[in-house]
């Protein structure tokens, strides 16, 4: 469960969102400057709320009354940027067992391979991130979040920087995990054709304010 | 090829020995300092910088005389360091090390500097959602992506340490064994009847050392573009 209600003054532009969900894929839906990453931001803790409350599967990691913020790196949050942002220094598998490493969780040979099936990242293990396409590096994004273990999986455009025939590509991949994974996401796109394969709930963002809330079928 | 005598191997194993530990122990310091001055502001940036850099512009003169009235027998700093801890600087070769230490200090914190400005904070981002502490994201991401910078600026330190001359000899003299490096016993080869052929023996040493650092500070900075890019 998520459950954000905050508002934040970036220059001159402001964001008051609310909304508490359920679902197993939240679609942030706005154009460009709606806000979307500052909210994702402000969830994965990069960015303080001016005000408010976020609430993430019961546990309050903002409170602005409470003066509470728990840091990004205590969240177990899972965040798949637009650019990748794979660790250059380390190879696919390095970087798939990084959070693991850093979270020190138990090596889980089992859920590695499911992850790993599940992108079909397999033969993708001993390259460096300088050495994979725009998709394989989305995949392998995907993936070490994934085995991190968060609570909860923000995806920021994550098709964003991918042409056509690529986003075709992941697309898929997106669609299984939601079905498989088991973990709640966030996904935010102005694409609308995406969040109608993949969301199960729409936050419409529009200029800084939630205009809309509810299922697919508000993406009209 | 060079005929070298054990007086002159004394000068070039000492100079060796002043700018290795010269360089060790600063290195430390100089990564603390690179991250500090490449990451945060804060109030008396500017005035630190200007302070890290000092000994490259002033004579190096003033640096070994400065140096003297701080770390000698009789200075603020010196004394205390030989009461307490038992640590001497003045004319020993740790007060060599100390003046190649400080003069080759702005050599070897700039390659650090640069390198931990090139990187992409995003990475130290990213790595932070992945449940990294802070120190976690220093170790396993800023560091080694800074690596490369970091040897460098490693390289081009001893290489100054071990061509320093002026702030040496004016903080602990030039005294054979003890604290006459390569600089000083090629100054005082030339001053010296018949001296010239051992002055030149240790001049092309020194020609070899300083070559040889500059290769080697060339080839670690292009390790760090390749590094960046992810090759």
């Amino acid at each position: 469960m998520l459950r954000v209600d905050i508002e934040k003054k970036l220059g001159e532009f402001s964001l008051q969102a609310s909304f508490t969900s359920e679902g197993r894929v939240i679609g942030l839906f706005g154009a460009s400057g709606a806000g979307k990453s500052s909210l994702v931001n402000m969830i994965a803790g990069l960015l303080r709320p001016d005000r408010g409350t976020i609430v993430i599967d019961g546990e309050t990691v903002d409170d602005t009354v409470a003066g509470i913020h728990v840091p990004t790196y205590r969240r177990r949050i899972g965040y798949v940027f637009q650019d990748a942002r794979l660790f250059p220094h380390l190879n696919v598998a390095q970087n798939l067992d990084y959070g693991r490493r850093m979270n020190s969780l138990a090596s889980d040979p089992a859920q590695h391979k499911r992850v790993v099936d599940l992108l079909d990242i397999g033969a993708l293990l001993d390259r460096r991130p300088g050495k994979l396409s725009g998709g394989e590096r989305q995949r392998v994004a995907l993936g070490r979040a994934l085995l991190s273990k968060p609570r909860l999986l923000l995806l920021d455009e994550p098709l964003g920087a991918l042409d056509e025939g690529r986003k075709l590509e992941i697309l898929p991949y997106l669609v299984r995990l939601r079905d498989e994974a088991n973990v709640p996401m966030v996904y935010v796109s102005h694409d609308v054709a995406e969040l109608r394969q993949l969301a199960t709930q729409i936050v419409m963002l529009k200029q800084g304010r939630v205009t809309s809330f509810g299922g697919v079928k508000v993406l009209t | 090829m060079l005929d070298i005598s054990p007086a002159e191997w004394t000068a070039i194993l000492l100079s060796l020995r002043v700018a290795i530990i010269a360089t060790l122990v600063a290195t430390p310091f100089g990564i603390a300092l690179a991250w500090l001055l490449a990451r945060r502001d804060f109030w008396g940036k500017s005035v630190l910088d200007a302070v890290v850099h000092l000994p490259l512009v002033l004579p190096p003169v003033v640096t070994g005389y400065l140096l003297l009235l701080t770390f000698g027998r009789r200075g603020l700093v010196g004394a205390f360091l030989a009461d307490h801890l038992g640590i001497v600087f003045a004319f020993r070769w740790t007060g060599a090390a100390l003046a190649c230490g400080v003069m080759s200090f702005p050599l070897l914190v700039r390659p650090m500097r640069l390198s931990i400005e090139a990187i992409d904070r995003r990475l130290e981002q990213a790595a932070e959602t992945l449940g990294a502490a802070p120190w976690k994201v220093f170790f396993t991401v800023t560091l080694p992506l800074a690596l490369p910078g970091v040897l460098a600026g490693m390289v081009l330190g001893f290489a100054k340490a071990i061509g320093e001359f002026g702030a040496t000899i004016t903080f602990v003299s030039n005294i054979p064994g003890e604290t006459q490096t390569i600089s000083s016993a090629i100054y005082s080869l030339i001053q010296t009847p018949d001296g010239d052929a051992a002055a030149g023996r240790l001049v092309i040493v020194s020609i070899i050392l300083a070559l040889g650092a500059l290769i080697a500070a060339e080839w670690f900075a292009r390790r760090a573009t390749a590094r960046l890019h992810g090759n």
